[in-house]
């Protein structure tokens, strides 16, 4: 049975405007040579094939239903939980929980524990129970088992890739070249494929390995921490991108209208967004975070389960987040539009009779529509990066959910431990470097190409 | 200029109104004081009385807006809103709601925070614009390009690890300093080194790349051409003129921020235990002690418009271009 978060459908309603935004710029040659300014950058090419693996799991980690319960008979019946269909893609890592924490590849817990022998009691690293357990003899054996799954799953992402690059080259050579005009620059494919094979060849270690052993290790509730991290994106890439479409409309209406209105509009619109923009960011988030507490406590059995109530935590946080960020663009818009005002277009516009309203629509939006990119390509980032620190002040999403931040506050008591336990932060670390570090060479791509002050 | 200051100050009045609404809203009109109490009493077997109780003690048995019992002004200042918003305009903050003043916490509270927030706010500075200008001095070299390439790698990075990594390298693995902690007085120098140093490092990444993009700004200008058609050597014109005419920028973007040193930072003071206004406002958001963040977007807010004030007044200084009307 099929279920619609909120923020499914949100990032459903995200999907649609990106799919929409692509036919737009495919049908404008402008926008169309820009994007492809983008691609002819090998950091933008490469962040946009990397942050499409990171998409393409945080959709697919948006599909949820309830599972069927295997019962006897021919009544059918939901379960309560809720699964994605991610969860149902990397099946074994979410279903092999060990008992507490033990090392990447371990195939012995973290922790001695007391077993009643024949001989006595004597203190011995348990064998996991999943990680690593088919192996007969693991201190001789693991590495040359390992060994075997890396190569083996390398050739995999060797092979889908092959498959997929002769694929694309087939339906190149079958649709037939269209020649490039000689002023604009290569798209650096090479650069592509080899991100291309990295990325399926890393995706195909992984899955070779991740059946047999406990990459990342796991947690404190022997959770794997592979699969937290891995539903980690999820919750990142929707405050990145959800926040910014919350506050878009916003931003957008109340910054072109100020500036093209000027006046009392002007006046009143200003005085919103500095009286928002003076409140520091943090304290207003936590306020506003601490009455959604309050307001969720006194009405608790509102919501059916424990999940529902996490995703109208997270699209709330997104809210807030979106309430505290919009003023910057806001500012820059009315900026942009109260120079735009003065064009002769405008004044043409104005002249034949164009009703305002349709003056902001048709002559001073699109002329600012690259603002509005680059702004939301360069909050990603941050907003990723704020959602780490939020929860660990408990101010970030709820601790039920999977969240990068929630496992660094979780795992950074554990660093004291001895020997320590590192790899829950290690996973986050890796993770969360790689979305934002694409995010930020994307960013600066779009920048150049966009930005009419940036010379080229 | 002094006209001019007057009148920005009383532009100030509006807005902290606006702000002073807003948090009205959030913590009282969103959830009535009833819900608060019993929030902190524990969801589940409070009763009435207790609810009352706890309500009369904090000062939040009163009406909202308007208190028809009362006589006279106390109509309206025997109520919720006078008692703990409007009193916020002449800085008495009240009593938290564990009952300590909250304005002699924050007295005592912002000088840890200071003894952080500045040290590292003047090493930043000198190292990004040291840096910066060297990145600039070598522009378009492999130098240039490796250096913004490791400024994004470094911004990539979430403060968190930061401060993770550094706690663990040094205080765990070299033991050089403890990992954390505060005393008083010198003592307190060793409990500062590493969130200082830590507070700097992660300030590089973006700091530099900020930097070295006002400087490059700046070589490209007219000035510059003449200087070099001068015959002025590389250096010199670095140094006299593009690093004195790109600090205006650089100067009047820290001044927005000095007031709010005060405030200190939330997760540096919380990692290393310091018992500045920082862990002072975590403190209060994890146990959900609504007067004292209330009391903070009150403070962070007057900082924060006092920042913009410095920030033009500062501008006449350092370009005497700009005057002020």
């Amino acid at each position: 049975m099929w279920v619609v978060l909120l923020t499914d459908f949100f990032l459903y309603l995200l999907l649609a405007g990106v799919a929409l935004y692509v036919g737009f710029v495919l049908r404008t040659p402008h926008l169309r040579h820009a994007w492809r300014s983008v691609m002819t950058r090998r950091g933008g090419a490469v962040s946009v094939v990397v942050l499409g693996f990171f998409a393409a799991i945080a959709v697919l980690d948006s599909v949820h239903f309830h599972p069927r319960l295997e019962q006897p008979g021919t009544q059918v019946a939901y379960s309560n939980e809720i699964l994605s269909v991610f969860d149902v893609l990397v099946g074994p890592l979410r279903t092999q929980v060990e008992r507490t924490y033990s090392a990447p590849f371990a195939y012995h817990a973290h922790s001695k524990e007391t077993r009643e022998t024949p001989e006595g009691r004597v203190r011995v690293y348990p064998r996991l129970e999943f990680g690593g357990a088919h192996l007969a003899n693991p201190e001789q054996d693991r590495s040359r088992d390992i060994a075997l799954r890396v190569l083996r799953g390398m050739l995999l992402g060797a092979g889908v890739w092959g498959i997929l690059a002769l694929g694309l080259w087939q339906l190149r050579r079958w649709r037939g070249r269209t020649p490039r005009a000689p002023e604009e620059a290569a798209i650096p494919w090479r650069s592509v494929a080899v991100t291309m094979l990295l990325i399926l060849m890393l995706i195909g270690v992984v899955t070779q390995l991740a059946g047999a052993y406990h990459v990342f290790g796991t947690d404190k509730v022997g959770e794997d921490v592979l699969y937290q991290t891995l539903k980690s994106i999820r919750t990142g890439v929707l405050i990145g991108t959800l926040t910014t479409l919350i506050m878009l409309p916003f931003a957008i209406a109340l910054g072109i209208t100020a500036g093209y209105y000027r006046g009392w509009v002007d006046d009143l619109i200003q005085y919103i967004y500095i009286t928002l923009n003076s409140i520091p960011g943090v304290l207003l988030i936590a306020a506003a975070i601490l009455s959604l507490h309050v307001y969720l406590s006194a009405h608790a059995e509102a919501y059916a389960s424990l999940a529902e109530r996490a995703d109208l935590r997270l699209l709330f946080l997104c809210m807030i987040l979106g309430l505290t960020s919009w003023t910057g663009l806001c500012r820059l818009l009315r900026g942009e539009s109260l120079k735009l005002r003065e064009h002769e277009y405008i004044q043409a516009a104005v002249a034949f009779g164009v009703s305002g309203p349709r003056i902001l629509l048709r002559h001073i939006l699109p002329n600012v529509m690259h603002i509005v990119l680059i702004t939301v390509v360069l909050d990603f980032s941050g907003l990723v990066l704020a959602e780490a620190v939020l929860s660990y002040v408990d101010i970030g999403v709820d601790p039920s959910m999977n969240s990068w931040g929630n496992m660094i506050n979780s795992a950074r008591l554990e660093m004291s431990r001895e020997p320590p336990v590192w790899w829950s932060l290690m996973a986050s670390f890796v993770f969360m470097f790689a979305l934002v570090l694409f995010a930020n060479l994307l960013s600066d791509a779009v920048r150049d190409a966009f930005d009419p002050r940036v010379k080229r | 200029m002094t006209a001019y200051i007057i009148r920005r100050m009383l532009y100030a009045i509006p807005i902290l109104i606006g702000v002073n609404l807003l948090t009205f809203t959030l913590f009282f009109v969103v959830n009535s004081p009833d819900e608060v109490a019993r929030l902190h009493l524990g969801d589940k077997y409070t009763t009435p009385e207790q609810v009352a109780a706890w309500k009369q003690e904090h000062g939040y048995d009163k009406p909202l807006l308007y208190n028809p019992d009362a006589a006279g002004l106390d109509r309206l200042a025997d109520t919720i809103f006078y008692t703990k918003s409007v009193r916020l305009f002449v800085f008495d903050f009240g009593n938290s709601d564990s009952g300590r003043n909250i304005g002699h916490d924050i007295r005592q509270r912002m000088w840890p925070s200071l003894a952080i927030a500045v040290p590292s706010l003047l090493l930043g500075l000198l190292l990004n614009a040291t840096l910066a200008l060297m990145l600039a001095f070598f522009r378009a070299s492999y130098l240039d390009v490796g250096g913004v390439v490791l400024c994004v790698v470094l911004m990539s990075i979430s403060s968190l690890f930061y401060i993770i990594g550094g706690q663990y390298l040094v205080g765990k693995l070299l033991q050089l300093v403890p990992i954390s902690g505060y005393d008083t007085g010198f003592e307190a120098a060793k409990f500062l080194v590493l969130p200082v140093i830590i507070s700097v490092i992660y300030g590089i990444g973006s700091g530099t790349r900020w930097y070295r993009t006002l400087f490059l700004e700046e070589i490209s200008k007219d000035y510059v051409r003449t200087a070099r058609a001068k015959g002025l050597s590389e250096q010199w014109v670095l140094f006299r003129h593009v690093l004195r005419n790109a600090l205006i920028p650089i100067l009047t973007g820290v001044v927005v921020i000095l007031p709010l040193l005060f405030m200190g930072s939330l997760i540096t003071e919380s990692f290393f235990g310091i018992p500045g206004l920082g862990s002072y406002t975590i403190d209060a958001i994890q146990r959900q002690d609504f007067s004292i963040v209330r009391a903070m977007v009150f403070l962070g807010t007057v900082l924060y418009i006092l920042g913009l004030l410095l920030t033009d007044i500062s501008y006449t200084l350092a370009d005497p271009r700009i005057r002020l009307r």
